[in-house]
């Protein structure tokens, strides 16, 4: 396999090198799922595009005008660790934990994770769930999409040629909003997703929902809102019956498939009792929140 | 099949070699630099045998393009001992009879190692935790979560 290995320092070259070459580049950032793929030869890029020179694409940062901006490069073990998102969306801290093992989230990076686009991936539902936004650079100039949008298929998203996803942008929460990402794997978090389920959740002061997100990773071919399962809680009291039912409308909303992991009937079984698990968390947290 | 220059510090000392891009840190380690305390398991990321320290954190060196790994500090199992003793988590190993075929004990003590230099005083579930990404096919793990809690004890 002929390879060049390149480390611009700056987004913009980084970006002209993958226009340059095309098809024949690929973009690493922590390298736990490419380097994987080069080595198992399901993707032989001639050359491999280093972000890791790129100064200042790693922050965490918060201001209560306009919310969290993430740098594509923060590691799964930063989001995990950082005091400002335990305190203010301790749901990606929850998510980012369950995200494979310590060592690999010392490498991985929030960034790397989305565009590598597994259906399985666990950082992304809780992002969904908080209506994220993603900054994409490219050639053509900067553009900003929902998380939701960004996906077309397993492994696939809208990124084109020369295209680099740079940072991912969460609102301010409403108050009373409480969020919750579980995920079903054998060995924990080491695993990958047999399913994923994340609620976002806002109640009224008198404890109405007034918005909920429900977002399933492993259930589909990319991750997916289940949105019926989220109209199903809207405008009532979060009791366990409104829990149950939800759930139960999320496993039919999902398209679970067979494979090494899981079957589907396991999954959509699955689906429905992570998704209650969620939302029975995210209730709590909201209800406890101010 | 173009090598590219390749500046490593391991163990505090410096090597400079010609390594082809594609090569992961975990090969240069073992073949170039002559360093095979740190094993090859699954080279797929799940098993924690290649686990090693990079600027103090563990890493699986397996999934890492060794040209990442320019300019920063790697601290493998051999770099643990100090003159001629060894480190308190290799003696607690030993004390504790965690090791048994011996391949995945680097990597336990160097997850292990960047560990309690986070957390000096871990519970077992703490150990468990961070010991997930470290797969042991002998011990069923008991022995080895009391070396740890024996090592962070002294």
């Amino acid at each position: 396999m002929s390879l060049k290995y390149l480390e611009p320092t700056t987004i913009t070259e980084a970006i002209s090198l993958l226009s340059e070459y095309g098809a024949k580049a690929k973009a690493l950032a922590g390298g736990t799922d490419l380097v994987v793929q080069m080595r198992q030869k399901l993707v032989k890029p001639q050359y491999v595009v280093s972000l890791g020179h790129i100064p200042d694409l790693d922050y965490i940062k918060y201001d209560p005008a306009n919310g969290l901006r993430i740098g594509a490069l923060a590691t799964t073990r930063a989001v995990e660790k950082s005091a400002e998102l335990q305190q203010r969306y301790p749901i990606l801290c929850q998510a980012a934990h369950q995200a494979s093992s310590v060592a690999v989230r010392n490498m991985a990076t929030i960034g790397g994770n989305i565009c590598n686009a597994s259906p399985a991936a666990d950082m992304v539902p809780a992002l969904i769930a908080l209506s994220a936004k993603v900054k994409i650079v490219g050639p053509a100039g900067e553009k900003l999409i929902a998380l939701e949008d960004f996906f077309t298929g397993p492994g696939k998203t809208i990124l084109q040629v020369g295209e680099l996803l740079t940072e991912i942008q969460i609102p301010k929460l409403a108050p009373h909003t409480g969020g919750s990402y579980k995920k079903h794997g054998i060995r924990g978090a080491a695993d990958v997703a047999i399913i994923g389920a994340a609620a976002a959740v806002t109640l009224s002061p008198n404890g109405i929902c007034k918005d909920a997100r429900v977002v399933l990773a492993s259930a589909a071919p990319t991750a997916i809102r289940a949105k019926k399962a989220e109209t199903a809680c809207k405008g009532k009291a979060i009791e366990d019956n409104i829990i149950e039912g939800a759930a139960q409308i999320a496993a039919e909303e999902a398209h679970c498939i067979s494979d090494v992991r899981s079957s589907a009937e396991y999954r959509t079984e699955m689906v429905k009792v992570f998704t209650r698990q969620a939302l029975k968390e995210a209730a709590q947290l909201a209800k406890a929140s101010g | 099949m173009e090598k590219q220059l390749l500046k490593l510090r391991v163990n505090g000392e410096e090597y400079e070699e010609y390594v082809s891009p594609s090569w992961t840190l975990l090969r240069v380690l073992r073949d170039v630099i002559g360093l095979t305390g740190t094993k090859q398991g699954c080279e797929d990321g799940y098993c924690g045998a290649c686990t090693v320290l990079v600027n103090g954190k563990a890493v699986k060196s397996c999934l890492m393009l060794a040209h990442q790994a320019q300019g920063k500090d790697v601290v493998t199992v051999e770099g643990l001992a100090k003159n001629g003793q060894l480190d308190p988590l290799q003696q607690a190993f030993i004390d504790a009879f965690a090791v048994q075929c011996g391949y995945c004990t680097p990597g336990m003590i160097m997850a292990a190692k960047a560990l309690l230099a986070e957390n000096p005083h871990p519970t077992e579930d703490e150990i468990r935790e961070t010991l997930q990404g470290n797969l042991c096919r002998c011990t069923g793990y008991k022995k080895i979560v009391e070396a740890v809690q024996l090592a962070a004890s002294r």
